[in-house]
């Protein structure tokens, strides 16, 4: 039982009249996982949660939550899941202790337990002082807390939260990413976002859809791009003859290319040509790989003024697989031609990370890559 | 069946934390009351001493208490669809749905128990109406047997407007839809005997047995047959199953 995945789904389908809103959809979850699932908006995340959690029947394909099949067994699979839909679903009637009763005894907790577990999810999600408060006078982030708390009131295996944190502010989206990464050590969770940063917090395991379909799915700490890539700016190299070739000749360089300066930073704009994309030689120690490049640079009189990491931003990524998706596939017919346009992208979760990356970036990213680097009218 | 009850508690709940639900109680006594007082105190005051000349066994029972209660069904007909459009649509609307279809609870569950929080309601406003005739024991004999035979009669065409609300209310995500619905279906109900002239044979048996009006008639006159026990059973029924065929198809997606 326990190395069975938690949930299983194979071939989902799901068509409205003539619209394919998810078109052969498989994922499977282990416990303790937190999925990802990235799209976006109108790319079929709501309607595969909602057919996860049985609101929404598929038209075909097959969903199996702890060993029970929700078309056959619906009752024993829904038993194992919390939903919290995209509106967290409350009657503005009710308090909150009495909305949580209701849950629970929905849920079947039986009644001797039922205080017991409304007090317990009450003070995971921090709402232990709000329990006679009515649901219709809530903020929208204490709403949202009571979503999540109906969703876990019945200690279900599997939690799935649908954009638990839209609308949020920064205090309050904290507190919710720290939430769902507690419910993770418990439950499996799969949550859905278009909020990428929001993915790259919590997530161990990331699903891009795309129209309907799996456009990339990896786990979090081998997402293509995951290197250690640096953005280097150098005073006025354009002058000068350093560029690429010298650093490439240095040890702790791996690979240098021409890069960009970030284009949503309004500083004063530094001539595109100083700054360089460089990935440093692989190194147990990062600070070591990094002072070596600084003081070389020191020793060159190359002055430098700015080293930033580039964290491996799920943005590119997302952008790449929409892109690469979009620009040949005609939203009108439904053959099979979209096979061959998502090749590059769709990678199986085993692939190395640097051989994605590169079809990525062969996809359709903006950002020039090594080739194109000798084109300098690639990024003026 | 747990489940269902506990759906049937909360829409209770949920119907008395609104100034709905009281209302419409109030509404019904005051206008009732009304309506009690003056067939009691007027019609039947100055009927009393013809009737009693005529040796007829029309007595007070059969002259106040089945106007009261056939002018009650007639009225909860307009007052009910108000009631029960909440029911299903509303959730649907709010999104609240997808909390009892994520829930180990099956469909009927889910219809049975908001019929069944609509049916207390509906129990309590029997009981209240039924309390004005019941007074007059006080100061009079009233005869028990057609009084309980008027209050099924009355209390099962409620259930039977409750049964057609909370199908009306699937049909539709906007409670005001829903609530015209379910007005279109009662009307049709109760007048169907009437779109009977003018057809001939079976057509026009179909039609009068189809309305609610007779089947009620015959109750409110104190003749208990169980062809009418049974006329509202299959229509509570049928209209239930409707309701949970449409939320399966819901389900399935338009």
């Amino acid at each position: 039982m326990s190395d069975e995945p938690l949930v299983q789904v194979s071939g989902l389908h799901k068509r409205y009249g003539a619209a394919h809103a998810v078109r052969g959809l498989s994922l499977t979850l282990q416990r303790g996982q937190i999925l990802g699932l990235l799209g976006a908006n109108g790319a079929g995340k709501t309607t595969t949660m909602a057919m996860l959690a049985g609101v929404l029947a598929p038209t075909s394909g097959s969903i199996v939550i702890a060993g029970h099949d929700l078309a056959k067994h619906p009752l024993a699979a829904k038993a194992s899941l919390g939903y919290l839909p995209e509106a967290a679903p409350l009657y503005p009637e009710l308090s909150v202790d009495e909305f949580l009763r209701h849950c629970a005894i929905l849920r079947g907790v039986p009644r001797a337990r039922v205080n017991a577990a409304v007090a317990r999810s009450k003070s995971r999600c921090a709402l232990t002082d709000t329990g006679q408060r009515l649901l219709g006078n809530l903020s929208k982030g204490y709403r949202q807390r009571v979503g999540i708390a109906q969703a876990i009131v019945h200690e279900p295996d599997l939690v799935i939260l649908d954009e638990p944190t839209s609308g949020l502010d920064p205090a309050q989206l904290r507190e919710i990413r720290s939430l769902i990464r507690e419910l993770g050590a418990q439950h499996a969770v799969v949550i859905s976002t278009h909020l990428l940063p929001e993915a790259q917090h919590v997530c161990d395991q990331v699903q891009i859809i795309h129209q309907g379909q799996l456009a990339l799915s990896a786990p979090m700490d081998a997402l293509p791009g995951a290197q250690d890539e640096y953005r280097v700016r150098l005073r006025d190299i354009s002058n000068q003859e350093v560029p690429i070739a010298a650093l490439q000749t240095l040890d702790m360089v791996a690979n240098a290319r021409a890069g960009q300066a970030p284009a949503n930073e309004h500083r004063r704009a530094a001539p595109a040509a100083d700054v360089l994309l460089v990935r440093l030689a692989q190194s147990d120690d990062c600070d070591q790989v990094l002072s070596a490049f600084s003081r070389e640079c020191a020793r060159r009189d190359w002055t430098l003024l700015e080293l930033v990491a580039l964290r491996p931003s799920l943005e590119d990524l997302f952008m790449a697989t929409a892109y690469s998706a979009d620009s040949d596939s005609d939203s009108g017919s439904h053959n099979d031609s979209h096979s061959d346009a998502m090749a590059p992208a769709a990678t199986p979760p085993g692939l190395p990370a640097a051989q994605t990356s590169e079809a990525m970036q062969n996809g359709g990213t903006p950002r020039p890559t090594q080739k194109t680097a000798t084109m300098p009218d690639n990024d003026a | 069946m747990n489940a269902a009850l506990e759906i049937a508690a909360r829409d209770l709940r949920r119907m008395f934390a609104g100034p709905l639900a009281w209302s419409a109680l109030a509404l019904m006594q005051l206008v009732l009351g009304l309506f009690f007082f003056l067939t009691f105190l007027w019609d039947f005051g100055h009927k009393q001493a013809l009737l009693v000349g005529a040796k007829s066994s029309f007595g007070i029972t059969a002259y106040v208490a089945a106007p009261l209660f056939k002018t009650t069904a007639l009225l909860m007909m307009l007052l009910l669809p108000v009631l029960s459009m909440r029911t299903l649509a509303e959730e649907r609307r709010n999104g609240t749905m997808a909390l009892l279809l994520s829930s180990p609870v099956s469909m009927s569950a889910i219809v049975i128990g908001k019929y069944l929080s609509l049916l207390a309601f509906m129990a309590l406003m029997t009981l209240m109406v039924s309390l004005m005739p019941l007074a007059l024991a006080l100061g009079g004999t009233i005869d028990f047997g057609l009084l309980a035979s008027a209050m099924l009669g009355l209390f099962l065409s409620l259930a039977t407007f409750s049964a057609a609300g909370v199908y009306a209310s699937s049909l539709t995500n906007q409670p005001g839809a829903a609530a015209v619905a379910t007005l279109a279906i009662l009307l049709s109900l109760w007048f169907a005997h009437t779109s009977s002239t003018g057809v001939e044979g079976s057509a026009a048996h179909v039609l009068q047995w189809l309305s609610l009006t007779r089947h009620i008639d015959a109750l409110m006159r104190g003749v208990f047959s169980s062809v009418d026990v049974v006329y509202f059973l299959i229509l509570i029924t049928t209209f239930l199953v409707f309701a949970v065929r449409r939320l399966d198809a819901l389900r399935l997606g338009e």
